[in-house]
C-alpha cells in the first residue's frame, strides 16, 4: 500500500509538468488550430527566466570589508549584491533565496510577451498552411530558441535551488499511519503539484467564468459565427497564445529546482507532451490534463523495481506503448472531441 | 478503364507520339530525368575533384569537403533522404521516426558482419531486409492514422526502439557503448581472424578504407573505395527513385497526397499504396544504415534518437520535398554544414576579417561568431525556418526561381509561375 501511494506521488510531479505543457499545447491547438512544436522551447525559456532572475538578483559589487582580512593580511574584499544595498542584508538574502518563486512574477509578463510576438510575427502566417508546415516552422523555431539560449547560458545544466525553507522532505508515512520514513516526498515536488493544480484551475476558471473566456470558448467551437457577430476573435486568440506560453513558462520556472535547466530540456519534454496531448485527445483541455497526470503516474509505476523485474526496460517505453494502444483503440484519444483533427 | 493512352487532360494521345516517347526514353527514363541522372552521376563520380577546389594548406582549404569520411556521409545520407522523400514527398505522410529504420538497418548490418562475413554485400542486404520487415510492422500499425497522429505514432515507435536499444536489448545492441566488430566474432563464412587484428569491412577483398591519392600541383585528391561503392549504391537508389516517381505507383501516391478522400470514393484502397511507400522508404533507410556500418563498422543507439529523425526531415525540406534532386542536395548541404561550418573557430574568423580596420574586424567577428563553429545549429535553424516560410519547395524551388529571374526569355517566367501555382494548389 505504501509503495503504491509513493508511486502515485512520484507520478504526480512529472505528471504536473506534462499536464501544464499539454494544457498550453491544447490551448494553442484548440484556439488557433496550430500544432506548436516550439512549445517545449517555451517551457525551457520559462526555466531560464528563473535562471536569469536569480543571476540578476545576485549581481554584486565589490566592497572592502575592513573588519576581516584575507590570508595575506590585506583587508578582505567581499561581493555585495545590489539587493543588499536596496533592501538591507537580511531581506536581501531572503529575496535571493526566494529567487525561483519570485521568478513567477518575472516570467509571466515576459512569457506573455514572447507568446504574443511569436504569434503575431510568425504563427499568424501559417494558419492557412498545412499542419506539416506548421510543425516544420515551429520545429525550426524551437531549434533557434534553444541555440540562442545555449549561446548565452552555455551547454551545461545550471543548478537553481529552491528556497531553503522547502529543502527537505515531507514524511507522508507518519501522517497516513504507515511506518515513518516509508513514504518521504520532497517538499518542492509537493509544491510543484499544488502549483500546477492552481494554474490549471485558474486557466479553467478563466475560460469558464469570464466573458473573455466565454468568447474564446465560443470561438473554439465555431470561429466563423463568432467573427460574424462582430467580435475580433483573432485578438483574443493571440492573447490565448500568450497565456499558453505563460503556462508553459511557469511550468518551466517551477521545474528548475527539480531538474537543473539546460538548453535542450524543452525538447525532451516536448516529445512526451505531444504524446500526452494525443492520448488526451487533440483540442480537449480536460483530456490534456487527465492524460498528463495519468501518464506521469503510469511512468512512475513502471519504474518500480518489482515491475522492472518482470518486464525489464518497461519504464523507458511505457508512455509510448500506452500512446500506441490508445491511438489504435480510441482514435480520438481519451477525451477528444468529434470533428477535431479527425485525420 | 480502357487501355487507351491518354494525356494529362484526358484526351487520347496519338499512337505515333507514344511510340516516339518510348524511343526517346533511355534506361526507361524520360529525356529530362535522364539528363538529371547523368548530372548526378557526373557529380558523384567527380566529387573528389569538385569538393576539393582549394589547394592544400591554403587559408580556404578548410572548406574542402573532399575527404572520404565526409563524402561517404554525403551519399549515405543522400540515400536516407531520397527514401524519406518517397514517403513524405509523394504521400505527404510526415514520419518523425525514420531514424529507427536506419538504426535497425545498422544493427542488422553489423550482426551480419559479425556472424557471416566481412564482405559488405551480405551485410547490406541483411540491413535492407530487416529494416524492410521492421518498417512493415511499424507502417502497418502507424498508417491506420494520418496527419499529426501518424507523426506521433512513428515518433513513439522510434523512441521505443531507441529506449530498448539503450536498455533491455543491450546484448544485441551493446547499449551505451554500441556495437563494434571484434577479431573473435564467429564469422561462419570467413572464419575468425588472427587475435589482435582489426576487422575491416571489404568487398571481395577490397577494403572500404582503401584510398588512392592523387597530387596535382598543390591539390590533393583522395579516391576512396568505400566512397565509390556507396556512391554507386546511391546512384542505383536514385535511379529507382526516379522510376518510382514516374511510375503509375508514384502517381497513385501523389493522388493520396492531393486528395485521399476522393481516391477512396473512386473505389481505390489507399492503404496498400501508403504501406508499400512506407516499406520502400524504410528499406532505403536500412540501406543507408547498412552502408554506414560498412564504412565505419560500428553502431550506437544515438543513431535512432528522434533528433536523427528530425535531421532527415530537415534535409528533405531544405532541399525540396517531392522533388527528385532536392533531398540529395539537402543531405549534402546539412552534412557540409555539420562538418565544415562547425569547424570555423574564432581565430579563423579573425584571420578572415583581418583586412578590415581594427574595430570593424572585431565587430565583424563578434557578429559572425555566434552563427558558426558550435553555433552552426542556429544558422541551420534560421535557414530551415526561412526555407519553410519563403520557399516551401526548398532549395530546388529557390534555384528555379533564380533561374526564371535570370533567364533571357522573359516569357518563361509567367508560364513557370503558373505551373508552380497549379502544383501548389494541387498539393493543398
Amino acid at each position: 500500500m505504501d509503495a503504491i501511494i509513493l508511486q502515485i506521488l512520484n507520478g504526480l510531479d512529472k505528471g504536473s509538468a506534462y499536464a501544464l505543457i499539454a494544457l498550453g499545447l491544447t490551448l494553442i491547438f484548440g484556439t488557433l488550430g496550430v500544432v506548436n512544436f516550439a512549445h517545449g522551447a517555451l517551457f525551457m525559456l520559462g526555466a531560464f527566466c528563473a535562471v536569469t532572475l536569480s543571476r540578476l538578483l545576485q549581481l554584486s559589487h565589490e566592497v572592502v570589508d575592513d573588519t576581516r582580512t584575507d590570508f595575506l593580511g590585506n583587508p578582505l574584499t567581499v561581493d555585495v549584491p545590489y539587493v543588499y544595498d536596496i533592501f538591507g542584508e537580511s531581506a536581501g538574502a531572503a529575496i535571493i533565496d526566494w529567487a525561483v518563486p519570485l521568478a513567477i512574477l518575472f516570467a509571466i509578463p515576459i512569457m506573455i510577451l514572447i507568446g504574443v510576438v511569436m504569434e503575431r510575427g510568425l504563427i499568424k502566417h501559417f494558419y492557412k498552411r498545412p499542419h506539416a508546415d506548421q510543425i516544420l516552422v515551429t520545429f525550426g523555431l524551437a531549434i533557434v530558441l534553444q541555440e540562442v539560449i545555449k549561446y548565452f547560458y552555455g551547454a551545461n545544466p545550471i543548478p537553481t535551488p529552491a528556497p531553503s525553507a522547502f529543502v527537505g522532505s515531507f514524511d507522508f508515512g507518519a501522517v497516513l499511519g504507515f511506518d515513518p520514513g516509508s513514504i518521504v516526498y520532497p517538499y518542492w515536488r509537493l509544491i510543484y503539484f499544488f502549483f500546477a493544480a492552481i494554474v490549471i484551475a485558474a486557466v479553467f476558471a478563466f475560460l469558464q467564468f469570464t466573458t473573455f473566456g466565454m468568447v474564446v470558448r465560443a470561438g473554439m467551437a465555431d470561429r466563423e459565427t463568432v467573427t460574424l457577430l462582430g467580435i475580433d476573435i483573432d485578438k483574443r486568440f493571440t492573447i490565448m497564445f500568450g497565456l499558453a506560453a505563460a503556462v508553459a513558462g511557469l511550468a518551466g520556472v517551477m521545474y528548475t529546482p527539480i531538474n537543473s535547466p539546460n538548453y535542450h530540456m524543452g525538447m525532451d519534454f516536448l516529445v512526451l507532451s505531444f504524446v500526452v496531448v494525443v492520448v488526451g485527445g487533440m483540442g480537449s483541455l480536460p483530456g490534456a490534463v487527465l492524460a498528463g497526470f495519468l501518464l506521469g503516474i503510469i511512468e512512475a509505476f513502471a519504474s518500480m523495481s518489482e515491475v522492472l523485474e518482470i518486464l525489464p526496460g518497461i519504464n523507458q517505453i511505457v508512455i509510448y506503448l500506452v500512446a500506441i494502444i490508445v491511438l489504435l483503440t480510441r482514435p480520438r484519444g481519451l477525451m477528444g472531441r468529434k470533428g477535431v483533427m479527425e485525420d | 478503364m480502357t487501355d487507351q493512352v491518354t494525356n494529362a487532360s484526358g484526351a487520347p494521345i496519338p499512337a505515333a507520339q507514344t511510340r516516339r516517347d518510348a524511343r526517346d526514353r533511355v534506361l526507361g527514363l524520360g529525356k529530362k530525368d535522364f539528363g538529371l541522372f547523368l548530372l548526378v552521376i557526373a557529380l558523384t563520380m567527380l566529387a573528389p575533384f569538385i569538393l576539393n577546389p582549394f589547394p592544400e594548406g591554403s587559408a580556404l582549404s578548410q572548406f574542402n569537403a573532399g575527404y572520404p569520411d565526409l563524402m561517404q556521409r554525403f551519399v549515405i545520407f543522400g540515400i536516407f533522404a531520397i527514401g524519406f522523400n518517397i514517403l513524405f514527398g509523394l504521400t505527404g505522410y510526415l514520419s518523425f521516426g525514420h531514424a529507427a529504420f536506419l538504426g535497425v538497418g545498422s544493427y542488422a548490418g553489423i550482426w551480419a558482419m559479425k556472424l557471416l562475413t566481412l564482405n559488405v554485400i551480405p551485410s547490406i542486404v541483411t540491413s535492407i531486409v530487416v529494416a524492410g520487415l521492421f518498417a512493415a510492422i511499424v507502417g502497418f500499425i502507424s498508417l491506420r492514422r494520418s496527419g499529426i497522429y501518424f507523426s506521433i505514432l512513428t515518433l513513439a515507435f522510434a523512441m521505443m526502439s531507441f529506449a530498448l536499444a539503450y536498455s533491455v536489448l543491450t546484448p544485441i545492441t551493446g547499449g551505451e557503448t554500441g556495437m563494434q566488430l571484434q577479431y573473435f566474432d564467429p564469422r561462419i563464412l570467413d572464419g575468425p581472424l588472427e587475435p589482435g587484428t582489426t576487422p575491416r569491412a571489404n568487398l571481395f577483398g577490397l577494403e572500404m578504407a582503401a584510398s588512392y591519392q592523387l597530387e596535382v600541383g598543390a591539390w590533393l585528391f583522395t579516391f576512396n573505395a568505400g566512397y565509390y561503392i556507396a556512391a554507386i549504391v546511391m546512384l542505383i537508389a536514385f535511379y529507382l527513385a526516379i522510376r518510382i516517381f514516374r511510375s503509375p505507383f508514384g502517381m497513385m501516391l501523389r493522388a493520396i497526397k492531393s486528395n485521399q478522400q476522393r481516391m477512396n470514393y473512386t473505389g481505390l484502397n489507399s492503404k496498400p499504396y501508403t504501406l508499400a511507400a512506407f516499406i520502400i522508404s524504410g528499406m532505403y533507410a536500412g540501406l543507408a544504415g547498412g552502408l554506414l556500418v560498412a564504412m565505419d563498422t560500428q553502431v550506437g543507439a544515438e543513431r535512432m534518437f528522434w533528433t536523427a529523425s528530425g535531421e532527415v526531415v530537415l534535409m528533405t525540406i531544405l532541399g525540396g520535398a517531392g522533388t527528385l534532386i532536392g533531398p540529395v542536395l539537402g543531405a549534402g548541404f546539412i552534412k557540409y554544414f555539420e562538418n565544415i561550418v562547425s569547424k570555423i573557430n574564432e581565430s579563423t574568423l579573425e584571420a578572415w576579417f583581418a583586412f578590415l580596420p581594427g574595430g570593424l574586424s572585431d565587430a565583424a567577428v563578434a557578429v559572425v561568431y555566434p552563427f558558426v563553429g558550435k553555433g552552426w545549429h542556429l544558422t541551420l535553424g534560421l535557414l530551415f525556418m526561412a526555407v519553410v516560410i519563403f520557399l516551401p519547395g526548398g532549395l530546388v524551388q529557390g534555384g528555379s526561381k533564380l533561374a526564371t529571374v535570370f533567364r533571357r526569355d522573359r516569357n518563361a517566367g509567367p508560364v513557370e509561375g503558373a505551373a508552380a501555382e497549379k502544383r501548389q494548389a494541387a498539393e493543398d
